[in-house]
């Protein structure tokens, strides 16, 4: 039996449909657009101003804190304006604008495919040169990964995870990146684990892609500590805490990070980004995309700048269908709709997904049949179809009673229930307020 | 190009739906009216038909006329009330009796209470517990399966397994002696005895319960917890004592237990939301049906037992929560 994590789950139609396509290196577009805010923690500062001339891996935006990242130019060129532009969250953000003039790169970079396998920074220089790169969880998380190298005092980490789950359905960047650039991902592994100090790391892939788990299993063998663990296909495996349960059967208590019980997790895009960060000097500028749908005519895998607007990817795979209705950054479980063909590539795009209509659309809404559907495959244990009601009401002292907090929005229960209700939507609401009350208890106390 | 569509995640749905949910379990009660024709022949028929048709119809009426709002009969959730009226139901009965139960199951146990989702109790156990108090002579004559399947009112009665044997018990006769008087075990499971429509045949239930189970509208959780507590009830009760109590396996044939576990038990509305309070809301209604049985006045229990549960599922559903991720204590250093 694959080992999965052990409670809930849904199992969506995978429709896989550029898992053979392989990574297409995507010209350099006239214009990108780049967000100042493409991680989680405090927006960047921008460093440069209309008129500027940069150069691709110069760093134009500064870390404004210690979660917070450096965003480098992705294009040589001209700095048009800095200035608010509307982004994947759908509001109006600060974004630089730069015109692009040639493909001039900063000199240091080594630009070559040589593999270079021999670690010889130490684990302070790691953790520093990561961070300098802005290098952010690539999963789609967006969490600035030097900060989860650096675990509070005392805590210590004992195993790396490395996350090649890809559980949401369409997308195929990991198993694309784990097929062509395997050895690059696995010195990045080694990095990590040198910055980590752990003897151990594993990477969790599953079943679905068995060319990915032999492939990595052959080259892992030649890395000491690295061993690829086979799951079964499940959603939402790729979330931190249950990919953790799978791989070792720790569950990182409620509240807490998985540190706690002694993990770190990384997506192996994030290890890869790390392996040229630190062995090639190249900062994060570009990226893996997947663009695929059911309609498109040649959904693809793309290396592009970030910035890139995703009108230019689309392009690329065969235009946009007429029958399209939603345009998604990221997978369809969790992943956002767009509000325009403009929006820029960032750090945490890892896909973008055409929905066609009439599956753009939500179903009108049922009563609740109380089926418990909902209850049995949420992930964390929850009772949804409780604090839907309790969100909607305003009730939230007990709503916080029924731990909203644990809830990861994976959309478990919104998938399932035969009604159609929209418990994520309310449960998403409950958390913003029932996390507000709480930090207020904390500021007055 | 259209407009685009923005909505929070997640942005594709499973395709369940309550109409699958419903169909799908008048699929799984295929079976069992196959049996129950089979056996009972033309009283099954009428019986069936016409509750089933008047449920949907009062649904429709409430709805539309009472209430104002578009009809919801097409969700299939007064079909199956219909059906497991009719199921739990002799086959002699008078049509105004049922079409008094129909009115009861859906006016009173369903509609008055918000309809779909929001019964407390199961609709079609109410029916039927009304009936039983208020009919108790035409509710406790049975037909005798397949010589009965000619005839409708004036079907040839005659006594169930568990009423020979409750009153055989009861005279101080041993089990092993009255055993002889009942159909077999074999017999029992494939349904021929005495009761109501759709209760008999524990192998056309059995099959409807997988099918149930395969499309994933229930889980194992109900249906084990009242057959296991029953077996386990009835079984500690039979070695302690081999010829004053029945056996097991008769407890489980007989009567209403499978029908009840399967099907009445595991209404969504009237029955516990997590894992742990499904299991423990069937060992209720198993233990409640042996005390009734075993001493309380009437042979069968079943139905009591569901809707004295159905009463504590609220209060099951507040105290007894789903399994939460990391409860369970984190191991160190595996």
């Amino acid at each position: 039996m694959l080992k999965t994590f052990s409670l809930g789950g849904v199992h969506p139609a995978e429709n896989k449909r550029s898992a053979n396509s392989p990574v297409e290196v995507l010209p350099v577009p006239p214009v990108v657009s780049i967000p100042l805010a493409q991680h989680i923690g405090a927006p960047a500062q921008a460093l440069v101003k209309k008129g500027d001339e940069v150069k691709v891996g110069q760093v134009i935006a500064q870390s404004a804190g210690f979660v917070s990242a450096n965003i480098h130019s992705p294009v040589s060129g001209k700095v048009a304006k800095v200035d608010q532009i509307v982004d994947a969250s759908g509001y109006r953000k600060d974004a630089i604008i730069i015109n692009t003039e040639g493909d001039e790169w900063v000199e240091d970079i080594d630009r070559s495919a040589i593999l270079v396998k021999e670690i010889t920074a130490s684990p302070e220089a790691i953790i520093k040169k990561i961070g300098e790169a802005g290098i952010v969880g690539l999963g789609g998380a967006t969490f600035p990964a030097h900060v989860k190298l650096s675990p509070p005092p005392g805590k210590t980490c004992d195993v790396l995870i490395i996350n090649g789950v890809e559980c949401e359905p369409y997308l195929t960047s990991d198993h694309r990146l784990m097929l062509e650039k395997g050895e690059e991902l696995l010195v990045g592994i080694r990095l990590l684990m040198t910055a980590l100090n752990v003897k151990k790391a594993i990477i969790g892939i599953e079943n679905n892609k068995p060319d990915a788990i032999a492939h990595m299993e052959k080259l892992a063998s030649e890395y000491e500590g690295v061993r690829v663990q086979p799951l079964k296909v499940q959603y939402p495996q790729g979330g931190e805490k249950q990919l953790i349960d799978a791989c070792m059967g720790r569950q990182v208590p409620s509240g807490k990070l998985p540190i706690e019980v002694g993990a770190v997790v990384h997506n192996v895009g994030t290890a890869y980004a790390v392996y040229e960060a630190v062995q090639k000097n190249k900062p994060l500028i570009e990226r893996i995309v997947t663009v695929t749908g059911l309609s498109l005519a040649r959904p693809a895998n793309f290396l592009t700048r970030i910035g890139t607007p995703i009108s230019v990817l689309i392009e690329a795979a065969g235009g946009l269908p007429d029958d399209t209705g939603k345009i998604i950054g990221g997978g369809p479980m969790m992943g956002k709709a767009l509000t325009s063909t403009e929006i820029p590539v960032t750090k945490g795009t890892s896909g973008i997904l055409l929905m066609p209509q009439p599956l753009a659309s939500r179903k009108p809404v049922d009563p609740c049949i109380r089926c418990s559907k909902c209850v049995s495959v949420c992930p964390m244990g929850l009772s949804p179809y409780l604090l839907m009601p309790l969100a909607e009401k305003a009730i939230w002292d007990r709503a916080e009673e029924e731990n909203i907090m644990d809830c990861i929005e994976c959309g478990s229960c919104s998938f399932t229930c035969p009604s159609s209700r929209p418990l994520l939507d309310y449960i998403r609401l409950g958390k913003a307020k029932v996390g507000q009350i709480m930090r207020s208890r904390t500021a007055t106390a | 190009m259209n407009k685009l569509i923005v909505s929070p995640s997640p942005h594709v749905h499973s395709g369940d739906s309550v109409q699958k949910n419903m169909y799908g379990v008048l699929l799984a009660l295929v079976p069992a009216l196959a049996a129950s024709v089979w056996f009972f022949g033309l009283g099954a028929l009428i019986v069936t038909l016409t509750s089933v048709l008047a449920c949907v119809l009062f649904e429709h009426l409430i709805q539309k006329y009472l209430l104002k709002k578009p009809s919801t009969i097409m969700d299939g959730s007064a079909a199956v009330t219909g059906l497991l009226l009719a199921f739990n139901l002799p086959t002699n009965i008078p049509l105004g009796l049922i079409i008094i139960g129909a009115a009861i199951a859906i006016g009173m146990g369903k509609m008055s209470f918000g309809g779909l989702g929001q019964n407390p109790f199961n609709p079609a156990l109410v029916g039927r517990v009304f009936l039983l108090i208020s009919f108790p002579v035409q509710m406790t004559s049975w037909p005798v399966p397949i010589a009965a399947r000619g005839a409708y009112i004036d079907a040839v009665t005659g006594p169930t397994p568990l009423s020979v044997v409750k009153e055989g018990l009861a005279a101080g006769r041993p089990f092993s002696e009255l055993t002889a008087e009942i159909p077999s075990y074999l017999n029992l499971f494939m349904g021929q005895m005495g009761g109501s429509a759709g209760e008999v045949a524990g192998v056309a239930l059995l099959l409807g319960l997988g099918y149930m189970l395969i499309k994933k509208i229930v889980t194992w959780h109900i249906p084990v917890a009242v057959v296991g507590s029953i077996a386990v009830f009835t079984g500690v009760l039979h070695l302690s004592d081999p010829q004053a109590y029945a056996s097991p396996l008769f407890h489980l044939l007989t009567g209403g237990v499978l029908l009840g576990a399967f099907f009445m038990a595991t209404d969504y509305a009237s029955s516990p939301m997590s894992k742990r309070g499904m299991l423990l809301y069937g060992a209720g209604i198993g233990i409640i049906t042996v005390l009734i049985r075993i001493y309380g006045s009437y042979p069968e229990g079943v139905s009591f037992a569901i809707l004295i549960m159905n009463a504590f599922t609220p209060l099951i559903d507040k105290y007894i929560k789903p399994k939460r991720f990391g409860e369970k204590p984190a191991v160190q250093k595996a």
